[in-house]
This record gives structure tokens, sequence and C-alpha cells, in this order.
């Protein structure tokens, strides 16, 4: 199948069990929503357009809370607009999938054009101490495939997933062998077992993540974005919100192996390594061949999981090579990490597009015969 | 046992700790009381009902009554509420809502729940004051009226929620206040009762803090001003203009039919579905 980068996110979504859709036109994500619009319905799926992205994120965590696997896509201003509702879902622990399309800001900046400045938005973007999981694709496979993975992850950990896709990757058109459905695992949410007069809905375990029980389902409780005890009933005391909000940060870190996600393309004897993610990673293996036909000795580190960042692989590639390249379009938001987790091992260089065009393997390899 | 006991014991959660939040003499308790009691004649099962709240005094409600319930973002109840009425249908959404949730911070999705004619039903407890934060002006606060941001004057003018509601195309409107309680008690009733997006909007007093600014006395001093200015609405259609300065309307303003969302959507997944089978 020759597929949009949009397009294999629909298809993923749809594989992965996604039965509701919220959404509001933005560039360059308006594609998902319009396939979405058209597929939703034929497999008694629901799709709606919201007056606005903050009621686009709302729409969703109702659904989730309901039962049905639901998600979102939008582009860096929508995206800021569903920040308040995405901590929501973190504190009530509702799983969901938001797909931010990347494209040139600050503001309406360039909505045609591709950027990965949402990075930090991801990670950062809500208010309050949180984890958080974001996922960054760089093929038309991926794509497909890491909206697999992101709602699998969503429902695994009761918590929003992020998945990064930058405009070129989003309507690059590719071709993209659809896997069957015996090759694709499919994860749906625990739910409780136990009768509703004995469950806990927030109550701690050795995953950290308690069973979700669906409204509707005999299991009735209360859910809040106030920070609560283990019942969901409002506290403010130190000794039940100290655990609450220690288990949601646990209940991540401690899961970091089924998280991570990333590719490591002959790093083995490479004396420099580029660490990349996206739609750059595509011109920084091309970089990396050319520079092995040259006599350089050059790998990729490509990352899929962004957020929680992957300080053991970066870690391995900096023990191993001289130099490391972050090439990135933006102004250093993953270089920033890289060097955070570098405390001298290598050295750590940067190259930075923030001009609305993708940057290119003859620019990464530059970039490499200067500091080789 | 009286019917009052039975409905507590029925209706409030059993393990959580009271007392609840609300100030001695606030309405909200009383459209709490008028809620339950129109849940109970209706006869939705308590697992059917989802009972979905914003932020504020009102926002509070939910933790109190044994149904599934959904204690959202400020403005944004109505969202949240439109997303689990999709996915399951078969649920009875009730949104509650304050002034400044329904028409300041939720203003824009307050207007195109009742346009789409989602089959929600949205309580707005209207006391015209931002209370839980301490006293502020809402956009319900009246011209001239005092506030802790507007110690000089509102020079703002209100706006008037259940008229909002019927131009903005809600099949049902009714307005009513906590002191006229069993109209409150039929006005939910009907609400619950009717397909599409339906609101009841509840007149209430914040004596702790509109009041003491005002200097409008105490909880049942402003209960009595709610008798005395409201009006039922049919008698207002014979009534001047200048006869009806400061009346509150009460009673049911809007019952109609328009189509609802979720019945022509089922239709939309009907065509879908021969397109691609065609």
């Amino acid at each position: 199948m020759l597929l949009q980068g949009n397009e294999a996110v629909v298809e993923g979504a749809l594989r992965a069990g996604c039965r509701f859709f919220a959404g509001y036109p933005i560039t360059p994500a308006t594609e998902i929503s319009e396939i979405l619009s058209v597929k939703l319905p034929q497999v008694d799926g629901t799709f709606i357009q919201m007056e606005d992205e903050i009621a686009s994120l709302g729409a969703v965590i109702g659904a989730s809370l309901a039962g049905v696997k639901a998600m979102t896509a939008t582009s860096g201003p929508g995206f800021s607009l569903m920040q308040e509702n995405l901590g929501f879902a973190i504190i009530a622990e509702v799983p969901c999938v938001i797909v931010d399309v990347m494209r040139g800001g600050p503001s309406t900046g360039l909505p045609t054009m591709p950027s990965q400045s949402d990075v930090m938005q991801a990670r950062w973007g809500t208010h309050g101490d949180h984890p958080i999981i974001v996922l960054s694709a760089s093929t038309v496979r991926e794509c497909f495939d890491m909206t697999i993975q992101a709602f699998n992850l969503s429902e695994k950990f009761r918590t929003p997933v992020i998945l990064l896709i930058d405009e070129v990757v989003g309507h690059m058109r590719e071709k993209m062998a659809v896997p069957n459905d015996g090759e694709i695992e499919i994860f749906n949410r625990v739910k409780p077992t136990m009768p509703p007069e004995w469950y806990i809905p927030f109550e701690d375990n050795p995953s950290g993540v308690p069973p979700m029980a669906n409204f509707g389902e005999g299991y009735r409780y209360h859910v809040t974005g106030l920070t609560h005890d283990i019942r969901g009933f409002p506290t403010s005391r130190p000794d039940e919100i100290g655990p609450f909000i220690s288990r949601l940060h646990r209940k991540i870190s401690q899961h970091f192996s089924e998280i991570h996600m990333a590719e490591f393309y002959e790093t083995e004897d490479a004396e420099i390594t580029i660490v990349a993610y996206g739609s750059v990673a595509r011109s920084a293996k091309r970089a990396a061949i050319m520079a092995r036909e040259k006599g350089l000795k050059v790998g990729l580190l490509k990352l899929m999981t962004v957020w929680p960042f992957m300080r053991s692989a970066v870690e391995k590639v900096l023990q191993t090579s001289k130099a490391l390249l972050v090439p990135e379009m933006n102004m250093g938001q993953i270089s920033r990490e890289v060097k955070r987790v570098n405390r001298g091992m290598a050295k750590v260089f940067t190259l930075n597009k923030v001009d609305g065009t993708i940057i290119t393997p003859q620019e990464i390899l530059d970039r490499m015969m200067e500091i080789s | 046992m009286s019917e009052l006991t039975k409905l507590i014991h029925k209706y409030l959660r059993h393990d959580k700790k009271f007392p609840h939040v609300w100030c001695p003499g606030c309405g909200i308790g009383i459209m709490l009381g008028a809620l339950i009691r129109a849940i109970d004649r209706t006869g939705f099962e308590k697992d059917d009902i989802v009972l979905v709240s914003g932020i504020g005094c009102s926002g509070r409600l939910p933790v109190y009554v044994d149904f599934n319930t959904l204690h959202t973002t400020h403005g944004r109840a109505l969202t949240f509420a439109t997303g689990v009425k999709l996915a399951k249908p078969n649920l009875k959404v009730i949104v509650i809502m304050g002034d400044g949730d329904a028409v300041a911070i939720g203003g824009n999705h307050f207007i195109h729940a009742a346009r789409r004619n989602i089959d929600l039903t949205a309580i707005i407890v209207n006391n015209s004051v931002y209370g839980m934060t301490g006293g502020q002006y809402s956009p319900t606060t009246p011209y001239g009226m005092r506030s802790t941001t507007t110690v000089y004057s509102n020079i703002e003018q209100d706006f008037r929620i259940s008229e909002l509601a019927v131009t903005a195309g809600a099949v049902f409107v009714g307005r009513g206040t906590v002191y006229h309680a069993k109209l409150l008690d039929s006005l939910i009733e009907q609400a619950l009762l009717k397909k599409g997006f339906s609101v009841v909007e509840v007149i209430s007093h914040c004596h702790t803090q509109y009041g003491r600014q005002n200097r409008l006395g105490s909880a049942v001093e402003m209960m009595e001003w709610q008798r005395d200015h409201a009006l039922p609405a049919e008698k207002a259609l014979k009534m001047k203009a200048e006869e009806l300065k400061d009346k509150i309307l009460i009673g049911v303003l809007i019952d109609k039919e328009l189509p609802v969302f979720q019945e022509e959507y089922e239709k939309i997944r009907s065509r879908a579905k021969e397109t691609v089978t065609h």
C-alpha cells in the first residue's frame, strides 16, 4: 500500500482499537480527522468535530472513561490548548492518545512547514510535576506501528501518550506492507475483577497501575483532577498526596524497558554517532551511509521514544563514540538532554535548523566533516 | 424510615467523609436535594447515571453522590460529558456547572453543546459570583454590584443564562430558584426525561461572598428576595418591559423538538457502512 504518514496513523489507530476521535481542523494534521470521519462510523466508532482543541481532548477523556479507546490529532497551537486537559488525563490516569504533527512556531508560525519544536512542549507543556510518554515516528510504517504502541502504552500504564510526527513524515507517501492481525500485539486496559464493593479505584499495587473500571459497568467511583486518596476522593493530607504523586511517577519509571524504543544503526564501531528522531533521522541515516563511503566511522541512534528520555541508550553510544552529533529542526531541545547525560564522556555537537526546511543528508555530512 | 432518610441512604455515598464543603445556608444543597428527588422519580439506575461537574462550589457536588462521578477541569464539564455520552449512549449524563463554568470559561462549550443537541442535561447553579475563590464578579453579576474585583462597581452587563441557552438551540430550558424547591424538582425531572440538550438554570445565592459585599443580608433574606422577584414565565407574556425589570422569569422557557445528535449519528453509521459494501 502507498500511504501518507497521516493515513498510516489512522490505519494504526483503527487496528489498535480506537473507536472515538474528537478534533479540530489544523494544518498539517487535518487528514487524520478527515479520514477518521469517513472510517470510524463504518466500524461503529464515533467521530466528532468539536468547537476547539480544549473541547477535543475533553471529549476524548470522557470517551475513554466510558471504556472506548480514544484519540485526537493536532499541531503546535492546538496542542497548547490541550495542555490543561492533558494534565487532567495524567492525574486522573485516563488512557488516551494525542498525535501532534509538528509545524514551525511559535504562534501561527509556519503551518505548512516542518519543525521539531514541540519536543519540550510535549514534555513540560502542562503544569505540575508529571511523567509523560512521548513517541516519535520517522517513516510511514513507524506512523502505523507507533500509533499502535501509543495506544498500547496508554492502556497499559493508564496515561496519555503523545505521538510526535513532523510535517514531512505526516505528508510523505511511502510503500508500506500492512501487517496481518495476528502479527500485531494489542493491549487493552486491565479491568477490575473483584465485586464492586471491594474495588478501590486508585490503590497501589506492584505495577503501580490500578485496574480501571469503565463508567456504566457497575463500579461507581469518583474521578477528579484534585489530588485524591486511593478511593478517588479529594485529599489535602500530606501522607496521602506524597504516595499518590510518587506512584504516578513510579508507574512510568519502573517500566522504562517496556517504554523505551530506539534503533541502533552501525553504532558499535562508530567514532561519531548521530542522535536523531523524526524526519531528521532519515537524513541522518543517509548521511551515515555517505560518511562510511568516505571512510568515516559514523553510526546513528534513532530515538523512537522521546520521553521519558532514553538515558541508557544515549549513555551506550557516549561510551563508545568520540563525538555525538544531534541534528534537530529546533534550537536544541533534545541536544540539551544529551549534554545533560554526557558528563564528559564524549563531545556533543549540534546542528540546528529553524527556517522551515528539512535538514538534508549533505548538511549533516558537512557538519560531521567540520567536527571530525 | 422517612422518605428523606430513604433517599439519603440510597443516593449519598457511604464511604465519603462528610461534612460537605458548602457554607451553612448555601443553595447548592437544595439543588442537590431536588436533583436526587428528580432522579428517584425518573427511575434511572445509579449504575447508568454519570454526573459530571466543573470547578467551583458546584463542582464539588458529584463527590457526595453514589453515581459514576467525574469532576473535570474549569468550564470543560460539557466536553467530557459529550465524550462519555457518545461513547456509551445508554448512560444518562448530567452536568453540574456554576455560572463561571457555564458562561465564562466554558461559554463556548455551552453554546456548542446546545447547538449540537447532544443528549445531556445541564444544571447551572447561578449565584452571580465566583464564590470559592472569594467573591470575584462573574458574567452574571448584575450591573452596579460590588465584588472583590469590582470594589468600585461592576460596569459590565450580565448574561441571562436561560435566554442564551434558548438562543443557542437547547430543546428544553427551565429556570427555577432554590426558594421554589418544588418547581426545581419538576424542572429537573422534565429536563432528565427530555431527549436532547436540556438546561435547568437554578438561581441561587452566595450570602458568604456576594451577599456580604453587597449588604444583601443572610441566606434567608436572600431567598426571600428570590421569592419576591420571581415571576412565572407564562405571566410575563402579558406584561410590559418596565414591569419585568428586576424580575426573574421562572418555569419552562422552551420545550421543543429537534434532531438529537446520537440518533442522527446512527444514520451516519448506516450510510458509512453502505459505502463500504458497495
